[in-house]
């Protein structure tokens, strides 16, 4: 069995295809995530990227294909469930809970029970304190863990909802254009604090900043028309004439 | 411990809320019963039940703002629930007639004589019993409140479909208590009640009593409240409102998140309605009217949703304002009604409690601002 999933990669999509009114938003695509990996996805506007996304997070079921997760079908299971196996999601448009405070948000994403009536009477231990503590030096907030998330500024809610998924502690973190909005410096720091996450378990990033992509320095995949392009080096990936053509010429 | 525990959760306005009702509950009564009639603090006996029924109306605001306020479920079908608890606590008040009804029947209610109806119908069974029928006030606004929020829950409708959804539960409801064969009572609904737990609901110590218990079950339940929102889980109930998507992808049930809050909302709403019927003496299917459910919407919007404590205060001022008006001008109160309503969501979203906080704030600055200019002016004045 440990033999079985040690060869079982964390992640494993095989001839997905997925339609929105006849319009193939995925077609036939596969793709393999390995433990602690982590990968870089770009491709065109409309690519299918963030399809991708909400296809492995439950929230879009694939027409065809298998998705699996350390050889789960994920197809079988919704959203909660699949947060729960240890999948984090941070959304294309910065997603946090903007009526709380900063520190709350984390309290909320804490690994931990997410049982109703627990919630109802739970109180914090000191660790659960101290991991947020930690979670918030890492995303850079300590001085404004009261503030109100919506007060944050754009850049500062896409390191928050990354510091969410921290505290949920996945073993796959899927983000979807971390540094849209952001300054160089930001992009800067954010590619070092993925790359330090990556080092403790599997990241996938949907990106269109090269610049960003090369300061990753990981395996690339082109998506176009919902299906991969090309995969490998970034060198590779960029010389690729298909890719030149579809995505980085124009 | 755990009652300063549960202190330190309360604003100043909740603590004011709470000491107030304790307050009115004590001296209301009192006035009413030991001051004599000519005495210009002597409270009539014909205002207990009307002011005892405004506590009601704020119990059921206080419900709404669960669900709408916190959760951001616009339910438009809670007089549904107001409805159901008060038609449980009717049917106890009509087991207590007795033989002493028209047709002078041991058990059966007259409607039921008058339908010659031979025996009592199954789901009247047990009403004779005050516990079994206080259990009944919060279990079936909870059951239904339950199934109708698993299936509408589960399958993510959301927003304006699910408020015409409720607003149609409420309606199919009047329509089917209004037909006789139901067994409550038809278009008459349940009335000519005597007495509750052996005390005459005439005499002026019971309705002061009743008085009593809405103010002290209204303080109760706002305590409920306030603790559940303050809690991780009323957290939780926030963060559906504004990022349902992201407390989905958190791994928490959002179902299971809104079904918790709709269910104890309704029961509240059971409760208050409950306590409404003996007070003002006659439940009827007009309770189900879509109309009533709105009329709440708009109480908990001009106190200002989301507060706990702004539709208390909004059910209590709308409905003072309601008596008054109908009684002055009784063509114009819809109107004022309607007009307060577009008045309210224009000029003031988040209601009084909104108004309030923005007074404070500024307040606030001013004499922050009077505190920073003062050391600046003493130099000038040295000089
Ligand atoms: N729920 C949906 N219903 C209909 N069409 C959809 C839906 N979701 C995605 N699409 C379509 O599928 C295609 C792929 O969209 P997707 O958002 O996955 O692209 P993307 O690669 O993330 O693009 P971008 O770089 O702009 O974020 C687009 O043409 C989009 O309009
Ligand atoms: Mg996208």
């Amino acid at each position: 069995m440990s033999k079985f999933l040690e060869n079982t990669p964390l992640l494993y999509l095989d001839g997905v295809s997925v339609a929105f009114d006849g319009f193939k938003a995925i077609n036939n695509l596969s793709l393999v995530v390995e433990h602690g990996e982590m990968r870089a996805i770009i491709g065109p506007n409309g690519a299918g990227k963030t399809t991708m996304m909400d296809i492995i997070t439950g929230k879009t079921r694939p027409d065809h294909g298998t998705v699996l997760f350390e050889g789960q079908d994920l197809t079988l299971h919704d959203e909660a469930q699949i947060a729960n196996m240890g999948i984090g999601r941070k959304f294309q448009k910065p997603t946090v809970f903007e009526n709380h405070s900063i520190y709350d948000n984390l309290l909320l994403a804490l690994k931990g029970s997410r049982n109703v009536f627990q919630a109802l009477f739970s109180t914090q231990s000191t660790e659960q304190k101290q991991r947020i503590d930690e979670i918030l030096a890492v995303i850079r907030l300590e001085n404004r863990r009261d503030t109100l998330a919506a007060d944050l500024s754009h850049g500062q809610k896409q390191w928050l909802e990354i510091g969410m998924l921290l505290a949920q502690d996945p073993k796959l973190l899927l983000v979807d254009e971390p540094v849209a909005g952001m300054t160089d410096a930001e992009t800067v720091e954010t590619a070092k604090l993925l790359r330090e996450i990556s080092k403790t378990r599997s990241v996938v990033v949907v990106e269109h900043d090269m610049s960003f992509i090369r300061d990753l320095d990981v395996k690339v995949t082109c998506l176009a028309e919902g299906a991969v392009l090309s995969e490998g080096s970034l060198n590779h990936v960029s010389s690729d004439p298909k890719v030149i053509e579809s995505y980085l010429g124009r | 411990m755990i009652s300063q525990a549960l202190f330190t959760r309360f604003s100043l306005g909740a603590r004011v809320l709470i000491i107030s009702l304790c307050v009115v509950a004590i001296l209301v009564p009192a006035a009413n019963l030991l001051l004599p009639p000519e005495h210009f603090a002597h409270v009539p006996s014909h205002l207990l039940p009307l002011w005892g029924k405004y506590l009601c109306y704020a119990m059921l605001a206080l419900a709404l703002d669960l669900v709408w306020g916190y959760c951001g479920i616009l339910s438009l079908g809670h007089g549904a629930f107001f409805a159901l608890g008060g038609y449980a606590c009717g049917m106890y008040l009509m087991r207590q007639i007795g033989p002493r009804g028209v047709y002078a029947d041991p058990v059966l209610p007259d409607f039921m004589v008058f339908l010659n109806w031979q025996e009592l119908p199954w789901f009247w069974q047990g009403f004779d019993q005050f516990w079994f029928a206080m259990l009944m006030v919060v279990a079936v606004p909870g059951l239904l409140a339950f199934v109708f929020g698993w299936f509408a829950f589960r399958s993510r409708v959301t927003g304006v479909y699910l408020s015409i959804i409720t607003q149609a539960l409420t309606y199919a409801l009047l329509l089917a208590f209004f037909r006789n064969d139901m067994g409550f009572g038809g278009n008459n609904g349940l009335t000519d009640f005597k007495d509750i737990l052996g005390f005459s609901l005439q005499a002026d110590t019971t309705r002061a009593s009743l008085f009593a218990a809405s103010a002290l079950l209204l303080a109760l339940v706002f305590v409920v409240c306030q603790f559940i929102v303050s809690s991780k889980l009323g957290k939780l109930m926030q963060a559906v409102n504004h990022a349902e998507s992201r407390v989905r992808f958190t791994g928490y049930r959002v179902e299971h998140i809104k079904l918790f809050a709709f269910v104890v909302s309704a029961m509240i709403a059971g409760i208050a309605g409950a306590l409404y019927v003996p007070q003002v003496g006659i439940i009827n299917p007009g309770e189900f009217a879509p109309a009533n459910s709105i009329e709440v919407v708009i109480w908990t919007a001009v106190g200002g949703r989301g507060t706990l404590l702004g539709p208390i205060i909004g059910a209590l001022l709308v409905n003072g304002g309601k008596s008054y008006f109908t009684a002055a001008f009784p063509e114009v109160w819809l109107f004022a009604l309607g007009a307060l309503f577009v008045a309210v969501t224009l000029f003031l979203p988040h209601g009084l409690m909104g108004l309030f906080k923005q007074i404070c704030t500024r307040f606030n600055k001013r004499s922050a601002t009077a505190a920073k200019v003062t050391p600046l002016m003493k130099p000038e004045a040295a000089e």
